[in-house]
Protein backbone atom coordinates (compact mmCIF):
# COMPACT_ATOMS: atom_id res chain seq x y z
CA UNK A 1 0.00 0.00 0.00
CA UNK A 2 1.33 3.29 -0.37
CA UNK A 3 1.96 5.79 2.06
CA UNK A 4 -0.16 9.12 2.83
CA UNK A 5 1.52 12.26 1.22
CA UNK A 6 0.90 16.12 1.67
CA UNK A 7 -0.77 15.73 -1.69
CA UNK A 8 -3.33 13.77 -0.58
CA UNK A 9 -4.10 15.17 2.30
CA UNK A 10 -4.95 18.98 0.28
CA UNK A 11 -6.68 16.78 -2.12
CA UNK A 12 -9.21 15.61 0.65
CA UNK A 13 -9.25 19.20 2.10
CA UNK A 14 -10.32 20.36 -1.70
CA UNK A 15 -13.03 17.49 -2.19
CA UNK A 16 -14.75 17.29 1.26
CA UNK A 17 -14.55 21.47 2.67
CA UNK A 18 -14.38 23.25 -0.87
CA UNK A 19 -11.01 24.86 -0.58
CA UNK A 20 -9.55 25.47 -3.90
CA UNK A 21 -6.24 24.10 -4.40
CA UNK A 22 -3.71 26.42 -3.62
CA UNK A 23 -5.61 26.96 -0.01
CA UNK A 24 -5.31 23.29 0.86
CA UNK A 25 -1.77 22.82 -0.08
CA UNK A 26 -0.99 26.05 1.82
CA UNK A 27 -3.35 24.48 5.14
CA UNK A 28 -1.27 21.32 4.87
CA UNK A 29 2.17 23.22 4.81
CA UNK A 30 1.03 25.34 7.89
CA UNK A 31 -0.15 22.61 9.79
CA UNK A 32 3.16 20.07 9.80
CA UNK A 33 5.51 23.56 10.18
CA UNK A 34 3.65 25.52 12.58
CA UNK A 35 4.15 21.55 14.41
CA UNK A 36 7.66 22.25 13.84
CA UNK A 37 8.11 25.50 14.78
CA UNK A 38 6.63 25.07 18.18
CA UNK A 39 8.68 22.30 18.54
CA UNK A 40 11.20 23.59 17.78
CA UNK A 41 10.63 26.74 20.96
CA UNK A 42 10.81 23.56 23.04
CA UNK A 43 7.20 23.49 23.47
CA UNK A 44 4.95 20.39 23.51
CA UNK A 45 2.33 20.43 20.64
CA UNK A 46 -0.81 18.20 22.08
CA UNK A 47 -3.62 17.20 19.41
CA UNK A 48 -6.05 15.47 21.50
CA UNK A 49 -7.42 12.30 19.97
CA UNK A 50 -4.33 12.17 17.50
CA UNK A 51 -1.53 11.84 20.18
CA UNK A 52 1.06 14.16 21.57
CA UNK A 53 4.59 15.35 20.60
CA UNK A 54 6.91 15.60 23.26
CA UNK A 55 10.38 16.74 23.50
CA UNK A 56 13.34 14.75 25.82
CA UNK A 57 16.88 16.64 26.32
CA UNK A 58 19.74 13.39 26.11
CA UNK A 59 22.83 13.75 27.58
CA UNK A 60 26.32 13.34 25.63
CA UNK A 61 26.93 9.21 25.69
CA UNK A 62 29.84 7.04 24.92
CA UNK A 63 28.75 5.56 21.05
CA UNK A 64 30.87 3.74 18.69
CA UNK A 65 31.27 3.95 14.64
CA UNK A 66 29.55 0.47 13.74
CA UNK A 67 31.91 0.29 10.27
CA UNK A 68 35.34 1.28 11.93
CA UNK A 69 34.76 0.23 15.67
CA UNK A 70 35.97 3.53 16.75
CA UNK A 71 34.92 5.19 20.22
CA UNK A 72 32.91 8.85 18.73
CA UNK A 73 30.66 10.20 21.77
CA UNK A 74 27.23 10.66 20.85
CA UNK A 75 26.56 14.58 21.44
CA UNK A 76 23.77 15.73 23.60
CA UNK A 77 20.91 16.42 22.09
CA UNK A 78 16.86 17.14 22.07
CA UNK A 79 14.87 14.56 20.45
CA UNK A 80 11.32 14.51 19.64
CA UNK A 81 8.60 11.90 20.62
CA UNK A 82 5.48 10.61 19.43
CA UNK A 83 2.66 9.32 22.40
CA UNK A 84 -0.14 8.16 20.82
CA UNK A 85 -3.80 9.60 22.34
CA UNK A 86 -5.63 6.91 23.65
CA UNK A 87 -8.02 6.76 20.20
CA UNK A 88 -5.34 6.57 18.21
CA UNK A 89 -4.07 3.67 19.85
CA UNK A 90 -7.80 1.86 20.39
CA UNK A 91 -8.47 2.25 16.38
CA UNK A 92 -4.92 1.26 15.43
CA UNK A 93 -5.23 -1.54 17.47
CA UNK A 94 -8.51 -3.06 15.21
CA UNK A 95 -6.02 -3.55 12.70
CA UNK A 96 -5.34 -7.11 11.83
CA UNK A 97 -2.35 -6.84 9.32
CA UNK A 98 -0.78 -9.67 7.29
CA UNK A 99 2.47 -7.41 6.85
CA UNK A 100 4.05 -5.95 9.92
CA UNK A 101 5.71 -2.97 8.85
CA UNK B 1 0.00 24.06 22.09
CA UNK B 2 -2.95 22.43 21.94
CA UNK B 3 -5.33 21.61 18.65
CA UNK B 4 -7.51 24.31 19.46
CA UNK B 5 -4.14 26.90 19.18
CA UNK B 6 -2.43 25.59 16.44
CA UNK B 7 -6.15 26.34 14.75
CA UNK B 8 -5.42 29.91 15.76
CA UNK B 9 -1.62 30.42 14.88
CA UNK B 10 -2.69 28.65 11.42
CA UNK B 11 -5.53 31.24 10.85
CA UNK B 12 -3.36 34.21 12.07
CA UNK B 13 -0.52 33.31 9.35
CA UNK B 14 -3.26 33.08 6.33
CA UNK B 15 -6.14 35.33 5.02
CA UNK B 16 -7.95 33.87 3.01
CA UNK B 17 -9.93 30.88 5.41
CA UNK B 18 -12.19 31.78 8.29
CA UNK B 19 -10.98 30.33 11.77
CA UNK B 20 -14.07 28.19 11.28
CA UNK B 21 -12.98 26.62 7.69
CA UNK B 22 -9.27 26.10 9.01
CA UNK B 23 -10.88 24.33 12.31
CA UNK B 24 -12.25 22.07 9.76
CA UNK B 25 -9.04 21.36 7.73
CA UNK B 26 -6.82 20.69 10.94
CA UNK B 27 -9.94 18.14 11.79
CA UNK B 28 -9.88 16.86 8.60
CA UNK B 29 -5.98 16.36 8.07
CA UNK B 30 -5.98 14.59 11.93
CA UNK B 31 -8.71 12.21 10.69
CA UNK B 32 -7.53 11.25 7.16
CA UNK B 33 -3.70 10.31 8.78
CA UNK B 34 -5.60 8.28 11.71
CA UNK B 35 -7.89 6.70 8.79
CA UNK B 36 -4.81 5.61 6.87
CA UNK B 37 -2.81 4.18 10.47
CA UNK B 38 -6.19 2.96 11.31
CA UNK B 39 -6.07 0.89 7.91
CA UNK B 40 -2.31 0.00 8.07
CA UNK B 41 -1.26 2.59 5.75
CA UNK B 42 2.28 4.62 6.29
CA UNK B 43 2.25 8.65 6.71
CA UNK B 44 5.03 10.32 4.83
CA UNK B 45 5.77 14.22 5.44
CA UNK B 46 8.86 15.36 3.89
CA UNK B 47 11.02 17.22 6.27
CA UNK B 48 8.02 16.02 9.23
CA UNK B 49 8.36 12.54 9.29
CA UNK B 50 6.63 9.37 8.62
CA UNK B 51 3.98 7.24 10.65
CA UNK B 52 3.88 3.78 10.03
CA UNK B 53 2.81 0.82 12.72
CA UNK B 54 4.91 -1.26 14.88
CA UNK B 55 3.47 -4.95 15.74
CA UNK B 56 3.62 -5.64 19.34
CA UNK B 57 4.27 -9.57 20.40
CA UNK B 58 1.54 -11.38 22.28
CA UNK B 59 2.18 -11.80 25.49
CA UNK B 60 1.01 -13.00 29.51
CA UNK B 61 0.24 -10.05 31.37
CA UNK B 62 -1.41 -9.30 34.68
CA UNK B 63 -4.53 -7.66 35.92
CA UNK B 64 -2.62 -5.22 38.33
CA UNK B 65 -5.63 -5.21 40.70
CA UNK B 66 -5.95 -8.92 41.33
CA UNK B 67 -2.68 -10.43 40.31
CA UNK B 68 -4.54 -12.54 37.81
CA UNK B 69 -2.70 -13.32 34.43
CA UNK B 70 -4.37 -12.31 31.19
CA UNK B 71 -3.49 -13.95 27.55
CA UNK B 72 -2.88 -10.48 25.76
CA UNK B 73 -2.88 -10.81 21.78
CA UNK B 74 -0.23 -9.26 19.53
CA UNK B 75 -1.80 -5.83 17.97
CA UNK B 76 -0.13 -2.86 16.38
CA UNK B 77 0.85 0.52 17.71
CA UNK B 78 1.78 3.48 16.13
CA UNK B 79 5.12 4.89 15.97
CA UNK B 80 6.69 8.13 14.94
CA UNK B 81 10.03 8.77 13.26
CA UNK B 82 11.12 12.14 12.99
CA UNK B 83 12.01 14.06 9.41
CA UNK B 84 15.78 15.21 8.87
CA UNK B 85 14.25 18.68 9.02
CA UNK B 86 12.29 18.51 12.10
CA UNK B 87 15.45 16.58 13.99
CA UNK B 88 18.11 19.46 13.00
CA UNK B 89 15.59 22.14 14.10
CA UNK B 90 15.08 20.80 17.33
CA UNK B 91 18.25 20.78 18.21
CA UNK B 92 19.26 24.31 17.41
CA UNK B 93 16.27 24.90 19.35
CA UNK B 94 18.79 23.55 22.28
CA UNK B 95 22.07 25.07 21.05
CA UNK B 96 20.16 28.84 21.12
CA UNK B 97 19.39 28.13 24.84
CA UNK B 98 15.28 27.66 24.59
Amino acid sequence: MTALTKSEMAERLFEELGLNKREAKEIVELFFEEIRACLEGNEQVKLSGFGNFDLRDKSQRPGRNPKTGEEIPISARRVVTFRPGQKLKARVEEYVGTDPQ
Amino acid sequence: MTKSELIETISARQSQLSSKDVELAVKTILEHMSQALAVGERIEIRGFGSFSLHYREPRRGRNPKTGDTVELTGKYVPHFKPGKELRERVNLGLQAGL
